[in-house]
């Protein structure tokens, strides 16, 4: 059963719409939660209110970790994946049926999982490190939600050979689909290492296994923890050159060069899970320098591909629309008052400025002996993952609740707003954290005075002032997202229908004009811009060296 | 259009000039950083080490015990401190939650640490320098460290380990020689 979309022309099947919808109120509701666990953490932490007392604080932690980074994103890739699969490909879904026991099968390791922890039978954070041990029921709730999500990559695949059977796709995939594609093999390896580890992990908390090793848990647990998020790198720029096309008609300046850049991703980027053990035993300096690089950088070579190949395509696009005035009009005349489009340009700023530059930096094997388990970490990871795939995922939302959800976006004036509030909020509370963690406050702590010990440790006095700016860019952002979830719940759930073309608030751009925009470079705007970010790395990283050589002598 | 297959050239599609050359750039960029990293295991100064023996923590408990009981020299808090020559070995203990023992060092030379925990994992975060460690039950992470600096340090656990982390902290001094013990609130008993 199809229905032909009046605004985009796709022929939309009904029951992958369905799935869709489903997956994406839940991820919505995990985000819900982690954004409330989220405020409480950040009052907790910071010692002038210390809101949550030691257990409930380890344990909204665990809640926060859970629902932020693995609930909120898989529900919204699947969402995502779906999508790419069936609507962009004018193609029905593969099997309905498993559609919903793949959605069962994560909703119910969702709520198994929240339930456990809110009842502080998980107090072992996110990753679960062995040998703190939670009820068995905590694992079995991740299995299930894995496996779940698992299948749904499965049906994303068939959902590909059936556009291909029935002739909706030629040769090449759409880039959106295509980058999708990436995301979804990267999902595989992750949600098999999941498997590897957590399986064991479960029969070892029923008293079936006797111990499991501690080094080998974080090696595998870090195939899944990190390995998700680049997913969600995948994810988030096939979404970016998705918006492109809808905002300012854009396409790829070369889609032979964006697509390898998926490609070098799809190769190397997942042995960078050896971020998470630069400073443990049992693995060498061989190994980590070879793995924490993604083999010599080749998948940060790919991220600094897109890092200009996307603006570039704007860039392209608006010039040769007209706007050739100086390196910037482009820029200046961009579609500011589309929430979708200030979301996914600042969402590229934020990822590539904040949690880019730390991240390579942070990963390198040496210096990281001066960033492992701080604040710092925490800064570089909200910069990716929150200003990164968070904000994107927000942005393309609006253009979901009228096209997916057929609702009109109430409070639309407010939606102009909110991205910006959102990034400034996580932007500063960010840059707070990576401030705090290079005077060594530890992440995941919750008292630094050390109340109890019998020994205390005083911080540099100076790092009071970054506490603060952390609280009040937390409070902005609260407020961002807050604003988010309010307009997002009351149009799906309470808004005016979209009955037509002329409901439509946001728009879908013409294909720029295919003509030369004259210049001798195709995105010289965009060139300055890219030169600046390397500029910025390249200080960053000498920064992070000097301070390296600063401390004791190791060997 | 991302939403739609590519044009029929794209494969062929020459790469414009500031693309190209951005790219050449950033793999210049890429291979220096890599280089870099195996550069500074020649020339730097702080590499992690690729050592690491399997342990038990029975095992491990008593090296440390026998350690402690060789180079004890008072105590603060009721753990032990020790004063190890330079160039020997020092075990460390972590367990919830504590660090043991509290260790006297001299400055500029070097120790051989071995790091292991009782329990669960933990971290070795030795601050107001900022350097940071794993420590794993069952694994003997052994590092070398000479401190350049005197003065008093402590290990703060930077990995979750129940719900008295936040109350696990140790202690590392660093001296000249023994006279400025007094001014760490160290006095030597035996």
């Amino acid at each position: 059963m199809f229905r032909t979309c009046d605004i985009t022309g796709f022929k939309v099947c009904l029951a992958s719409q369905k799935l869709i919808r489903i997956n994406a109120v839940f991820a919505v509701v995990s985000l819900l939660i982690a954004v409330l666990g989220a405020i409480l953490l950040v009052f907790t932490r910071w010692q002038e209110v210390h809101l949550l007392s030691s257990p409930w604080y380890y344990r909204i932690l665990t809640l926060h970790g859970l629902n932020a980074l693995i609930f909120w994103i898989v529900f919204f890739e699947i969402a995502g994946l779906y999508f790419g699969s069936t609507v962009v490909l004018n193609t029905r879904f593969c099997s309905p049926l498993l559609g919903w026991v793949s959605f069962i099968l994560m909703a119910g390791g969702f709520i198994m999982v929240d339930v456990m922890v809110l009842q502080g039978k998980a107090d072992v954070l996110m990753t679960s490190y062995v040998p703190l041990k939670a009820h068995p029921l905590y694992y079995l709730g991740i299995i299930l939600f894995a496996v779940g999500a698992l299948l749904g990559v499965g049906l994303f695949f068939g959902n590909l050979v059936k556009a291909k059977r029935e002739g909706n796709v030629g040769e090449s995939l759409p880039l959106f689909t295509f980058g999708l594609m990436a995301a979804a093999i990267i999902a595989v390896m992750t949600l098999l290492s999941g498997a590897v580890v957590y399986v064991p992990t479960f029969l070892w908390s029923l008293g079936l296994i006797e111990s499991v090793d501690s080094a080998w848990y974080r090696l595998i647990w870090w195939g899944l923890g990190h390995s998700s998020q680049q997913i969600n790198v995948a994810a988030m720029i096939a979404i970016w050159y998705l918006t492109a096309s809808l905002t300012v008609g854009g396409n790829s300046v070369n889609e032979k060069v964006s697509r390898i850049a998926f490609l070098l991703y799809v190769l190397f980027i997942c042995i960078a899970s050896a971020h998470h053990l630069l400073v443990d035993p049992a693995v060498s300096s061989t190994w980590k320098v070879w793995n924490t690089s993604y083999a010599m950088y080749l998948a940060v070579l790919a991220s600094m591909i897109h890092a200009f190949a996307v603006p570039a395509t704007i860039e392209s696009a608006q010039r040769r629309k007209g706007y050739t005035n100086g390196l910037f009009e482009w820029f200046a005349r961009a579609p500011w008052g589309n929430p979708a489009f200030s979301s996914v340009f600042l969402a590229i700023i934020g990822f590539g400025f904040i949690g880019g530059i730390t991240g390579v930096i942070y990963g390198m094997e040496q210096t990281n002996i001066i960033v492992h388990n701080t604040m710092a970490i925490v800064g570089h990871f909200k910069g990716t993952v929150v200003l990164g795939t968070t904000l994107t995922f927000m942005g393309i939302t609006y253009y979901i609740i009228p096209l997916i959800f057929r609702k009109k976006i109430v409070a639309f004036k407010l939606a102009k707003i909110q991205p910006w509030l959102f990034f400034f909020g996580i932007a500063i509370l960010s840059v707070s954290m990576i401030a705090l963690g290079m005077f060594g406050v530890p992440r995941r702590h919750w008292d630094i005075t050390f109340s109890g010990a019998i020994f205390s440790h005083d911080f540099n006095p100076v790092i009071g002032i970054f506490w603060v700016l952390m609280v009040l860019g937390g409070v902005v952002a609260f407020l961002g997202a807050l604003i988010w979830l309010l307009i997002v719940v009351i149009s799906v759930f309470f808004g005016p229908a979209v009955n037509g073309p002329e409901d439509f608030q946001l728009s879908i751009a013409e294909p720029a004009p295919q003509a030369d925009h004259g210049h001798k470079f195709i995105a010289p705007g965009t060139l300055v811009a890219s030169l600046i970010f390397m500029a910025a790395l390249l200080i960053f990283f000498f920064l992070n060296w000097k301070w390296l050589s600063a401390i004791w002598e190791i060997q | 259009m991302s939403l739609t297959a590519p044009p029929k050239d794209w494969y062929i599609k020459k790469i414009a000039r500031d693309e190209k050359g951005w790219i050449i750039f950033s793999l210049i960029i890429c291979l220096f950083m890599f280089f870099w990293m195996i550069l500074w295991h020649v020339y730097g100064k702080q590499n992690p080490s690729s050592i690491t023996y399997t342990t038990t923590t029975a095992e491990f408990t008593q090296l440390h015990q026998a350690f402690s009981d060789k180079y004890k020299i008072g105590e603060d808090n009721n753990l032990p401190v020790v004063m190890p020559p330079a160039e020997s070995d020092v075990f460390l203990l972590g367990q919830m939650w504590s660090w043991s023992p509290v260790l006297v060092l001299k400055k500029d030379e070097w120790y051989t640490f071995h790091l292991s925990s009782k329990d669960v994992v933990h971290g070795f975060s030795v601050q107001p320098i900022n350097m940071n460690f794993m420590v794993l039950p069952t694994y003997d992470y052994t590092i070398k460290f000479k401190p350049t600096e005197t003065g008093e340090y402590k290990i703060v656990c930077n990995e979750f380990c129940g719900i008295g982390h936040h109350m696990m902290i140790g202690k590392i001094v660093v001296v000249n020689d023994e006279s400025e013990l007094g001014q760490y609130g160290i006095t030597k008993t035996n």
